[in-house]
């Protein structure tokens, strides 16, 4: 990437967005170019902007937990489930084995929902058409699941503060091992289709780099992160719910490039069945509710902060209690909008083609970056 | 973060009555500081945060004297308040190995109390990696009062500084871009303050942009 | 009768009145067969993504491309504000022309199956067919807009660097054939016994590449690429005019596909002439129809809709009706070398249609390092090989096979050891 100008010529300013196919959602990128090498860039944010934090102030902690699923519509289960915990340890409750097995069954089948609707878009923008029908035909499966469960498919409010709305229908078990017998052999179809694919090793490898140092002092979390070679993953080094009672690796890139964060992600959708088999091992029957009044009202003058592993990085909750049944504060901690910052490191000396591949690779939902 | 003790409180059994025009803060109400509350002997639901005691504080408390107070611990998770002045002193100490290496800013946002004298309460999520622990820092400022931004020490700041402003309208001292993020840079008021009704909206803006006569 | 010989006279008195039909016949073949091509695109990568592609216009979606057409024709023609008008309306005529036009050279068949046969046809192809990239340039210049200046910036850059290799490519076959008229080409594989594509295939892979890259298609569909440029050169254009772009493009694709078969596969020529228990393949146009009545028969029994099952039958009576016509030995003999031709660009086609449900995009740079450094290095070494073995050993099929092949592997391995970028990984926490 040599820095030559381009005969001195004038720098272009092209306006990536808010409507353009790639920037998934309504992201507008502000870039300015020499020919076709970017010199730098600007994110320019908020168009879906709807005040979820405001919304949380003037609703109950229950009538609050439908929203969390439209910020990162594409893994509202996650979402909700974040919250829940969070407002579960304001209050300090405890829940049930069989509570808990279930959570981690939806998160995780979430976590590989997400990453293959990542997938899927992110080798369309780099040009590969097929990969997107194949993983959404997975998807499917995914939300049939969750649709037999909770009658939604994506904004579900899966889950209640304290516990379960539901207990799980009669062959839920049956349909999640199904998924999980032949999942694993779909995956290897779309690595079929791209990880030894030339022309995806030429345009994912050495680009986008992002250092360990970067990411952390960028505040990057999730896969990004990991893909820089840092070996962290919340599930492990502050597990929840129960997810220090099952066994997973935590897969880690090398280069920090746009290569290694697809083989995370491939690598942590087999992660996520091989979680998701084993929570099934331990379903057993019994209480779906931890003991939770009917009306939540922490007491007054607590705060707690509480995060997950989020499919896109560290999805964090801060709620402060004054005493109501309304939370006095919640501020949600997106991992999109700050992945996002590191896209103007990340982009600067590419071409404008690998600004698409770069914005693909940080993985954002623009409902979870502007709230 | 799994270590403190559960035990299900009701929500209900709240043993104070709630006061709503002036939210009790958890560490700044000078009435009724919620450390000072000595720690029942039976083994209650915890329902308040605790003194919090530790090395690292001991370290803090002695490298910058007078500058840490309302160190508090609840559910394992500890915070403490910093003196504004000495903010930016405090984050280096500990982002550096010293002071425990919390290198990853994770959060950085703000509760707004109006009623209090300083109304704004930043708030600075940090983690280190080494020590697998969270901490938490507030900073406390008025109305009119500027703060020094940590972008210098945490460049991942920027963006959340940036959010800060635009929704409460505190500013940053250092930070360098300090706009508006989320909404349009031309909009007045900042919506997450407690005294901007949810129902309110910039209706110059709404009709100048948007070419209608509410946005509602 | 008499009528008869009085049009027959008047014909062949005026050569001018038999080019004209012959080109509205190609002219209206060839507009029905890109609109088709179309279709067939849509539904082969429906096939290979696990979904039915258009459905809705008539049975199977057959009627598609007449809707979509219609709707194009009635759509608003927009001219952007600040656009330069005149040549913005001008581009996608020019690009449509000269697609059209090269046609005319093209030899579909022995004898009369050409509308001309010029003796420097491969040039004129050339020329004409580069004069195409002018709409595209001039389209994204004049629409005053960012994304289609790049897109054309592209384009032309795209263009010059894969004519050359193309060119470099055909030369071998010129060299080959000692003649720049495209019958002459075929004729000379006719008498040599073998198609171009066994003597040099080195030339025939560079050539179907670089057809793949002059025709904007994937993998090499950067002037157009829509998660980068949103459309390319033809965003701000919509209604017919954009029509005239997508169909200069397909005929584009039909053109490289019949230009390759011409220089490689032997043009009309059916395979295994030579072989004598083969020479059943010359019932084979007939053969297909009735495997065609088959397949029809075969979704209309599947279809439960009334209507679409009395339709597919008919069908399938119509092909059957036709395979039997076409059995008649004179039809047979006449039509033997355009069905040839056609079937072996419509498997050219096909390929172009697999790459792109296949290859992700290449970026830029990388497009012209496989253009420059590698293309056209290794067509140099191959035609410098042919010239060589020409020489040596005259027009004799197995030393030049061999002597291109090693040739070729040798410029690969020596062009693989400068250049390593894209090694295969692998990480950590696979369990399978």
């Amino acid at each position: 990437m040599a820095e030559a100008t381009f005969l001195d010529s004038n720098e272009l300013l092209v306006n990536m967005g808010p409507q353009h196919p790639a920037t998934h959602g309504v992201l507008r990128v502000k870039l300015r170019l020499d020919g076709e090498r970017v010199l730098g860039s600007e994110c320019v944010i908020g168009y879906l902007h709807r005040g979820v934090e405001k919304i949380a102030e003037n609703r109950t902690y229950a009538q609050f937990a439908p929203y969390t699923d439209r910020m990162d519509y594409v893994a509202a289960v996650t979402n909700g489930m974040g919250y829940c915990e969070a407002v579960e340890k304001l209050l300090g409750v405890e829940l049930p084995p069989r509570a808990q097995w279930t959570r981690m069954i939806l998160a995780e089948l979430q976590r590989i929902a997400s990453h293959l609707l990542w997938l899927g878009t992110h080798a369309l923008d780099l040009g590969a058409m097929t990969p997107v029908f194949y993983t959404f035909r997975e998807r499917e499966e995914i939300l049939n699941i969750f649709e037999s469960y909770c009658g939604a498919r994506l904004t579900t409010h899966a889950f209640r503060i304290g516990g379960l709305q539901y207990d799980l229908y009669d062959e839920f078990e049956t349909d999640v091992r199904k998924f999980c017998d032949y999942f694993p052999g779909k995956i290897d179809e779309y690595e079929q289709l791209l990880t030894t694919n030339r022309i995806w090793m030429e345009r994912t490898q050495g680009v986008g780099v992002l250092s360990a140092e970067d990411a952390i002092a960028l505040g990057v979390t999730g896969p990004v992160l990991r893909g820089s070679g840092m070996h962290w993953d919340i599930r492990k080094a502050q597990p929840y719910e129960a997810y220090d009672k099952v066994e997973f690796d935590v897969p880690t890139g090398e280069h920090g490039d746009t290569y290694d964060r697809y083989l995370v992600r491939i690598q942590e959708m087999r992660q996520s069945v091989r979680i998701i088999r084993q929570c099934l091992e331990r379903l057993e029957p019994g209480p779906i509710f931890g003991k939770v009044g009917k009306i939540i009202k922490p007491p007054a003058g607590i705060e707690v902060y509480h995060s997950i592993e989020g499919p896109k990085g560290e999805l964090g909750y801060f709620v402060v209690s004054d005493g109501t049944v309304n939370p006095y504060r919640v501020r949600i901690r997106p991992p999109s909008f700050l992945n996002l910052q590191a896209l103007d490191k990340m982009v600067r000396g590419h071409l404008v083609a690998d600004v698409v591949a770069i914005i693909g690779t940080i993985d954002i939902v623009l409902g979870e970056v502007d709230r | 973060m799994t270590d403190e003790p559960k035990s299900p409180p009701n929500g209900g059994t709240s043993d104070k009555p709630v006061q709503r025009a002036a939210p009790a803060g958890p560490v700044t109400s000078p009435q009724k500081p919620a450390a000072t509350s000595p720690p029942k002997p039976t083994p209650k639901p915890i329902v308040k945060p605790e003194p919090w005691a530790s090395p690292l504080l001991e370290a803090l408390q002695e490298r910058f004297p007078g500058a840490i107070s309302d160190a508090l611990i609840f559910r394992g998770q500890a915070f403490f308040t910093v003196q504004k002045e000495r903010l930016i002193q405090v984050a280096e100490f500990l982002k550096s190995e010293g002071g425990g290496s919390y290198c990853l800013l994770t959060d950085e946002t703000v509760v707004d109390y109006p009623k209090r004298e300083k109304r704004f309460e930043i708030i600075y999520q940090l983690y280190s990696f080494e020590r697998n622990d969270r901490l938490r820092m507030k900073v406390l400022a008025g109305e009119a009062e500027t703060v020094p931004s940590v972008t210098a020490v945490w460049p991942a700041a920027n963006w959340l500084e940036r959010e800060i402003y635009d929704m409460f309208g505190v500013v940053f001292e250092g930070h360098p871009e300090l706009k508006r993020i989320l909404l349009p840079e031309d909009w007045t008021g900042h919506p997450l303050r407690k005294d901007y009704d949810i129902l309110r909206q910039d209706p110059e803006w709404v009709r100048a942009n948007l070419k209608i006569e509410s946005g509602q | 009768m008499a009528a008869t010989q009085e049009v027959a006279r008047f014909l062949s008195d005026h050569s001018l009145v038999e080019a004209t039909l012959k080109i509205v016949v190609v002219f209206a073949v060839l507009s029905g067969l890109v609109a088709y091509l179309v279709y067939l695109e849509r539904k082969v990568l429906a096939f290979m993504q696990a979904r039915l592609g258009p459905m809705r216009v008539g049975p199977w979606g057959i009627l598609q491309p007449i809707a979509d057409g219609l709707k194009l024709l009635l759509k608003e023609d927009l001219v952007p504000a600040g656009a330069d008008r005149t040549v913005f309306l001008l581009a996608p005529v020019i690009s449509v022309v000269a697609a059209f036009s090269v046609f005319a050279a093209i030899p579909y068949g022995p004898g009369g199956w050409t509308i001309t046969n010029p003796n420097v046809g491969i040039l004129l192809i050339l020329g004409l067919s580069s004069l195409g990239i002018y709409g595209i340039i001039l389209g994204g210049w004049s629409s005053n807009s960012h994304y289609p200046l790049i897109g054309s910036f592209r384009s032309a850059a795209q263009l010059v660097s894969y004519e050359v290799a193309a060119g470099l490519a055909i030369v071998s076959v010129l060299l080959i054939a000692n003649s720049l008229s495209l019958v002459a080409i075929v004729q000379r594989q006719q008498q040599m016994g073998a198609w171009n594509v066994f003597l040099n295939p080195v030339a025939f892979v560079i050539y179907l590449i670089a057809g793949v890259a002059e025709t904007n298609r994937n993998p090499f569909d950067l002037p157009e690429a829509e998660s980068e440029l949103t459309g390319g050169f033809h965003t701000e254009y919509s209604g017919f005019r954009f029509a005239l772009y997508f169909m200069a493009e397909y005929t584009n694709m039909v053109l490289i596909a019949s230009l390759a078969v011409v220089l490689f596969l032997g043009g009309w020529l059916r395979p295994f002439e030579s072989v004598r228990w083969l020479s059943l393949l010359k019932y084979a146009p007939a053969a297909a129809l009735v495997g065609a009545a088959v397949f029809v028969l075969w979704l209309g029994l599947k279809s439960r809709v009334r209507a679409e099952r009395i339709f597919f039958a008919a069908l399938a009576m119509g092909c059957v009706l036709l395979a039997a016509v076409v059995a008649m030995p004179a039809v047979l003999e006449a039509i033997q070398g355009v069905f040839w031709f056609t079937v072996k660009v419509m498997a050219i086609l096909y390929a172009f249609i697999w790459y792109r449900a296949t290859f992700p995009r290449y970026r830029f740079d990388q497009l012209m390092t496989v253009g420059w450094q590698r293309l056209i290095p290794l067509a140099l070494s191959s035609l410098i090989v042919t010239a060589i073995m020409l020489v040596w050993t005259g027009q004799r099929l197995a030393p030049l096979l061999v002597a291109n092949v090693l040739g070729g592997a040798l410029t690969v391995l020596i062009l693989s050891a400068r250049q390593d970028s894209g090694r295969f990984r692998t990480i950590e926490g696979a369990t399978r």
